[in-house]
């Protein structure tokens, strides 16, 4: 691992450095798209200036390596807030544009990528690319969602959404099946931000149980003072038998009936709303050593509710606990990234504490489940895939191979493209 | 080349926000004031701690003058202190090795700022240790980045400051100075001759209303360190900056930082010669 300082470090850190590298921020994708085996690993948080701010525009531009906490931390104070975001703000500018990041309001939005107006790519033959939707547009889509292959970001400009107050005007209503989902997701297409927790452990006539959150930024001014710091701290692992099938249905029941009405209306702040994970660094900790396997998919409105129910009911005769399960339905908005995961219909994602042959038989069954409804898998969560289901779920990776840079790779397009090849 | 844009905001337009930076500068007790900002000189801006001192500094709306050797890193480290919050941002490219060119140099940086309240001397290279055992040209190179030049630089510094019975003159040292060990003697000797020479002078211009402050940091996580065995262990620069910054403030003669090198050194210190020559630091 060699850290980045500058913008004017690549490509001159790669001199007399033979195999691969691959820029990475903090390493927070699931999988192995910010992995590299046998390569040199370039990190980028040390390259995190802020570069320019317009206080009118809300447009700013900052080096690739800077966190979404750190913009955060900057932005709220001055009105502004970040236009998409994840479940954690533990993850760099470049990682979210690589990965074409989503956030609650996808159906609203669109991806990370549709926010970000210009940014400098360099090249590993020390090209500086700048790149926007008129200059150099086939290297701006292909890097959005383009799991760092194309090049090394230097610097982006991303669009700010202006804010009044820290809070959200938060709606939690609990569901019963997949058809109060759906009516639910329809009846609030106008909220800015949805999602919903699902218990996966139910069956039965609690089958497919969650609770639909809901939230928009209050219009109320309130002051903007910054965010302090998380104080609570995953100190070790936690055995791998602390979860278990009984300890997970019983949290996920305790989830679900912690809220007592139908419908629980309050203000909160968006940390913990967007962020309840942060709030206790090395959370992962909980999963033991051999840690956790993420699964994400998206499946198309046409196969979406057959498709959800029946991946849940798979899930659900498993016995795999999970309990951060979590529903939404994306929007229409098209990314202009060449490889962005979302698609309209419905999204799911699941964690499992990673038990090899049982959990990976099971992933590689919803993969292919996935498959057959017309869906596709998040490369960023994804340490299962096969080649052969990548190239299916995205026919356009021969596009992305076009813009690659020679000189970069990770383990995930070594898994899903180089090994296949040689096959 | 850098593609980086000047954007087209106007940054001396904006609202002073004393207190509304990262987190790592609220950490830093800055707190919103009425006082006129600090006119502060930069020399060596973009080392990692100067950085990070600046970014406090910005935040709380003082006035920098930046000067550094790379022409793209300092454009970066000072479109960033415009965006934190710096009342005012000036900087040129020197060779700060070129003592020949520091009377001009400082001359245009104090009439830039309008005056000057603080010096901060970071300029300094780590250099190759094993290089300079064998080659004295890197040997020379070392003492003359780390000990000449800033003799140079502040030998016209001071006299400006006592001349007006004000300014703060903040410089850093290294913990390397407090004893020479084999694994860094030529550095540490620079440091010494450095921590001497500012001893000296505070002892001569303190006395005229001039601060002088010996900053000594114990190894601390930055680019200059990144090729260091258990640099993973060293302190955080951010923490460090805060420390410094205070330590500007309060004008305080010598610093240790973080605080625990003063007990190290002391230790080191007191070992004797015939003990010391045998260990292997």
């Amino acid at each position: 691992m060699l850290p980045l300082h500058w913008q004017g470090d690549f490509p001159g850190v790669l001199d007399g450095i033979h195999g691969g590298a691959l820029a990475v921020g903090l390493g927070r994708s699931y999988g192995d798209v910010c992995l590299l085996e046998d390569g040199l690993l370039l990190q980028t948080t040390a390259m995190n200036r802020l570069l320019a701010f317009d206080p009118e525009t809300g447009l700013l531009t900052a080096e690739a390596g800077i966190t979404l906490a750190q913009i955060l931390d900057f932005a709220v104070p001055r009105g502004y807030f970040l236009p998409v975001t994840p479940g954690t703000k533990y993850v760099t500018l470049g990682g979210a544009i690589a990965n074409d990041i989503h956030g609650k309001n996808h159906h609203i939005a669109g991806t990370f990528g549709n926010h970000v107006t210009e940014f400098e790519l360099v090249r590993s033959n020390g090209a500086r690319l700048h790149c926007s939707p008129t200059d150099n547009p086939n290297y701006y889509a292909a890097t959005i969602g383009g799991l760092g292959l194309t090049g090394v970001i230097s610097w982006a400009q991303v669009r700010l959404k202006p804010i009044v107050s820290r809070l959200i005007d938060y709606q939690g209503i609990q569901f019963h099946g997949i058809d109060e989902f759906l009516d639910l997701t329809r009846q609030s297409a106008g909220i800015e931000y949805t999602v919903s927790w699902v218990d996966v452990t139910s069956t039965g006539k609690n089958f497919i149980r969650g609770i639909f959150m809901q939230g928009d930024h209050s219009k109320v001014p309130a002051p903007l003072k910054p965010s302090a710091k998380p104080k609570l701290v995953l100190p070790f692992e936690l055995p791998g038998f602390a979860l278990n099938r009984l300890s997970v249905s019983s949290f996920n029941a305790l989830y679900f009936h912690k809220q007592i009405k139908k419908r629980q209306t309050k203000l909160q702040d968006y940390e913990p709303f967007f962020y309840p994970l942060d709030a206790v660094l090395h959370w992962n900790r909980m999963y033991g050593k051999s840690g956790l396997l993420q699964f994400q998919y998206a499946i198309p409105w046409e196969h979406a509710r057959e498709g959800t129910v029946a991946i849940l009911s798979e899930v659900a005769k498993s016995g795999l606990a999970s309990f951060l399960a979590v529903l939404k339905a994306f929007g229409d908005v098209p990314s202009p990234g060449l490889m962005s995961f979302p698609k309209p219909g419905i999204t799911l994602a699941l964690d499992f504490p990673i038990k090899p042959e049982k959990s990976f038989k099971l992933f590689d069954r919803l993969a292919e489940m996935t498959r057959e409804f017309g869906g596709r898998l998040y490369p960023a969560k994804d340490a299962r895939m096969t080649g052969e289901q990548f190239k299916l779920f995205y026919p356009q990776w021969e596009q992305l191979q076009r813009y690659k840079d020679p000189a970069l790779t990770s383990s995930f397009w070594e898994r899903v493209i180089s090994q296949e090849g040689d096959r | 080349m850098s593609t980086q844009k000047n954007k087209s905001a106007d940054w001396s337009q904006e609202p002073k926000m004393p207190l509304h930076g990262t987190s790592d500068l609220a950490d830093a007790g800055t707190v919103a004031k009425n006082t006129p900002p600090k006119r502060i000189l930069v020399l060596g801006a973009t080392s990692g701690i100067a950085e990070a001192c600046c970014k406090l500094w910005a935040a709380r709306g003082e006035s920098l003058y930046l000067v550094a050797r790379n022409p793209d890193r300092l454009a970066a480290v000072a479109a960033e202190m415009r965006v934190l919050g710096a009342s005012y941002v000036d900087f040129t490219t020197a060779d700060l090795d070129n003592t020949a060119s520091h009377p001009e140099l400082l001359a245009r940086a104090i009439n830039s700022l309008a005056g000057l309240d603080v010096a901060y001397l970071a300029l300094g290279v780590l250099g190759d240790q094993h290089k300079a055992e064998r080659s004295f040209d890197e040997a020379a190179h070392i003492l003359h980045t780390n000990f000449i030049a800033p003799a140079s630089l502040l030998t016209w510094l001071a006299n400006y400051c006592a001349q007006r019975h004000a300014g703060t003159l903040a410089v850093l040292s290294s913990v390397a100075g407090d004893r020479g060990r084999k694994s860094n003697y030529v550095y540490g000797s620079s440091k010494a001759g450095l921590s001497a020479f500012l001893a000296g002078l505070r002892n001569r211009i303190d006395r005229e209303g001039v601060r002088v402050i010996t900053i000594k940091p114990g190894p601390v996580k930055t680019a200059m360190t990144q090729a260091m065995k258990g640099n993973a262990k060293f302190a955080d620069v951010n923490k460090v900056a805060a420390t410094i910054v205070k330590a500007i403030d309060k004008g305080q003669d010598e610093l240790y930082v973080p605080g625990i090198w003063r007990i190290i050194m002391g230790v080191i210190k007191i070992i004797p010669e015939r003990v010391f020559k045998k260990l292997n630091l």
